[in-house]
């Protein structure tokens, strides 16, 4: 059985020229991340938070209406998570709030693995000048105190109503964390290149004739899909924090639209007497965070091509 | 190395100006301009509006401003009385004397009110970083040695989760234990103090400043705890399967000189970076914990700034910031050349 799928693959893989994963390797990976229980864990806790939040408006609450009468309700078998100073079920808001959480983490890498993907494969594959420029900029890109930076951006965004950066509407916050963050993608992506454009496969593609832009797309790219994909991972966790501390200090999202961050931030006045309101929200994000980071040390290890080794003590 | 050392200062001299002109550009370009923080504050008429716009020179070009900002219109005649005529020599010193101009809600000079602020943060930050370090070397090393034991399993656990706590919940929540719900069973206060640096109004005593810090410096700590206990844990696994590991033991060291006097030490220096590498975040760090324990420092006081737009208080804060994070870079890359042999800067 095992004999077969090799040639096959190994056939299959003659006839292309370009690298992609061939079909074993793919397996491989696979294999490998079921066989890592924290990011099996992870991977569960995750889909089963992506659902729930989905569902969302099945809730037999509202997340903005309020309901004085049962203000500061404790957890209960109505409210599996209490009630807010304005009677609103906490559950309903943590779910609201995490589609925004969440989306706002997966706009964040939409923004920022594009971004630095190019960044550093330019400054890889073009090398010289460019290169230097690039990586300046990176590096002082890297230098900025972000909180701070990210701070200041919402703070003047906030007063503002521009037809798609409203008041720091989803969008908006996305925009100016991708803007800080796009950093470790391109320094990953050009340590790769630098590496990857001096082997063979990439040598004899350039002998055929293939142009830059199609060198670095269909040769080099592919190659270092692994740990782009372990980042982006990564990523999705750091912008999930970022915006509920951006938040939670008051220049996120605004409410009356939830986010794990601003009904932290909610709570601060009466967490002392109902402590559910501080409890619960800040719960969701730490196992949000700990899930993604477990993913992604799972990816790292099913693409790491020196794992096996290292497993036998041979590394 | 003395001409390396002169090319860096040199571009992070450029770096430096071309952040001001970003930093500068954003408040001002940002709709209402740097008044609309101004009017926050303070109730301002239109036509007085006009006037305070001359009286602060809003109404020259952009570029002018920046470079006034920069280096000052003691050169200049300017309008001190907003009635369109100038008329007084100016008296800013710019940024590059350190006018960093005052600030819009207390009138006092931003360079006064970060240095009364400053000493407060490095006191916590010191404290944290020292706290964090002197914590995660061990626990690292102890799990790099033991890998893959029972031990190694529960700090990388730990570590895992560390990093994963945003501080403004580990905050709250050790609020929560230690300020709510536990009470000294002798007096029946809280067992630690809510926030603040010292008790307001009494006399200096070191256990009222040190239960201060508690809370604060834990809340800090943890994560960096985390991070670095994580970090020393592969950069001592990269160590251990070095050659010369193995020609120490083969002359007969104990495993315990060479875990200590060669694994350790350059085990160490990649730490060095690291560190470097992170001095933007404990800025970050600083802003959630004084925030949450109303510590007075930089980060509240940027905290406050943003909330009322208090412009001249936050560039000030970014551009020292910036300075200080570039030289520290800088000061870092220097450390781990004379660290390690290897490595040679031209």
């Amino acid at each position: 059985m095992e004999q077969t799928k090799t040639t096959a693959a190994g056939s299959k893989n003659h006839n292309r020229l370009h690298p992609r994963l061939p079909h074993r390797r793919r397996q491989r990976t696979w294999r490998r991340f079921r066989n890592h229980p924290g990011a099996v864990t992870g991977s569960i806790i995750l889909t089963v938070m992506i659902i729930s939040v989905l569902l969302a408006p099945l809730s037999p609450y509202d997340p903005e209406t309020s309901n004085v009468a049962e203000k500061f309700q404790p957890p209960s078998w109505q409210h599996p998570m209490g009630t807010d100073a304005l009677g609103r079920d906490m559950l309903t808001r943590i779910l609201f709030g995490g589609r925004i959480s969440l989306t706002v983490g997966l706009m964040v890498v939409a923004i920022t693995l594009p971004l630095g993907v190019s960044i550093g494969a330019a400054a890889g594959y073009l090398g010289g000048v460019v290169d230097n420029i690039l990586m300046r900029f990176t590096d002082s890109a890297l230098t900025l105190p972000s909180l701070l930076v990210l701070i200041l951006l919402s703070a003047i965004l906030r007063e503002v109503d521009l037809p798609v950066f409203s008041k720091n509407s989803v969008i908006t916050i996305a925009v100016i964390i991708g803007l800080l963050s796009w950093m470790t993608f391109a320094r990953l992506v050009r340590a790769m290149i630098l590496t990857l454009r001096e082997m063979d496969f990439v040598t004899a593609a350039r002998a055929l004739g293939a142009a830059d832009l199609r060198i670095i797309l269909k040769h080099i790219l592919p190659s270092a899909i692994g740990p782009i994909i372990v980042e982006a991972t990564l990523e999705l966790g750091y912008a999930i924090i970022e915006e509920s501390g951006l938040s939670f200090l008051g220049f996120g999202i605004q409410p009356p639209t939830p986010s794990w961050g601003n009904l932290l931030a909610n709570a601060q006045e009466n967490f002392v007497k109902y402590p559910w309101l501080a409890i619960f929200p800040g719960l969701m994000i730490f196992i949000t965070i700990i899930s993604v980071n477990y993913i992604g040390d799972g990816l790292r290890d099913a693409f790491d091509p020196f794992k096996v080794l290292e497993k036998v003590g041979k590394v | 190395m003395g001409q390396y050392i002169l090319r860096r200062l040199l571009q992070s001299a450029v770096i430096l100006l071309l952040l001001s002109i970003l930093f500068f550009a954003l408040v001002n370009l940002a709709p209402g301009g740097p008044l609309a923080g101004y009017g926050q504050s303070r109730h301002v008429q239109p036509e007085k509006a006009e006037i305070l716009k001359r009286q602060l020179g809003l109404d020259k070009p952009l570029t002018v401003q920046y470079i006034v900002w920069l280096m000052g219109n003691d050169w200049m005649k300017v309008d001190t009385n907003g009635d369109g005529v100038a008329e007084s020599q100016g008296t800013r010193q710019g940024i590059l004397r350190g006018d960093f101009g005052f600030s819009f809600r207390t009138r006092e000079a931003v360079l006064k009110v970060i240095g009364a602020r400053l000493p407060n943060t490095v006191y916590l930050m010191v404290i944290t970083l020292l706290i964090a370090i002197l914590i995660a070397i061990p626990i690292g090393i102890i799990s790099a040695v033991n890998q893959y034991s029972a031990v190694d399993i529960s700090i990388t656990t730990f570590s895992f989760a560390g990093q994963a706590l945003p501080e403004f919940w580990l905050g709250l929540i050790l609020l929560l234990i230690f300020y709510a719900w536990l009470k000294n069973p002798f007096t029946g206060e809280s067992l630690l103090p809510a926030g603040g640096i010292h008790t307001i109004g009494s006399a200096f005593s070191l256990v009222d400043w040190l239960k201060h810090l508690v809370l604060p410096v834990a809340t800090g700590a943890l994560g960096w705890i985390a991070w670095y206990s994580r970090f020393m844990r592969s950069s001592m696994l990269d160590v251990i399967h070095q050659d010369y590991l193995r020609t120490a033991r083969a002359k007969g060291l104990t495993e315990r000189q060479v875990l200590y006097k060669h694994a350790l030490r350059n085990a160490l220096i990649p730490l060095v970076t690291l560190f470097s590498l992170d001095i933007p975040y404990i800025f970050s760090g600083a802003v959630f914990v004084e925030m949450l324990f109303s510590w007075p420092g930089m980060g509240q006081l940027y905290y406050q700034g943003a909330l009322q737009r208090d412009y001249p208080i936050l560039l000030g804060i970014l551009m020292i910031g910036a300075a200080f994070i570039l030289l520290s870079n800088l000061l870092a890359d220097i450390i781990y050349a004379s660290l390690d042999p290897r490595i040679h800067y031209r």
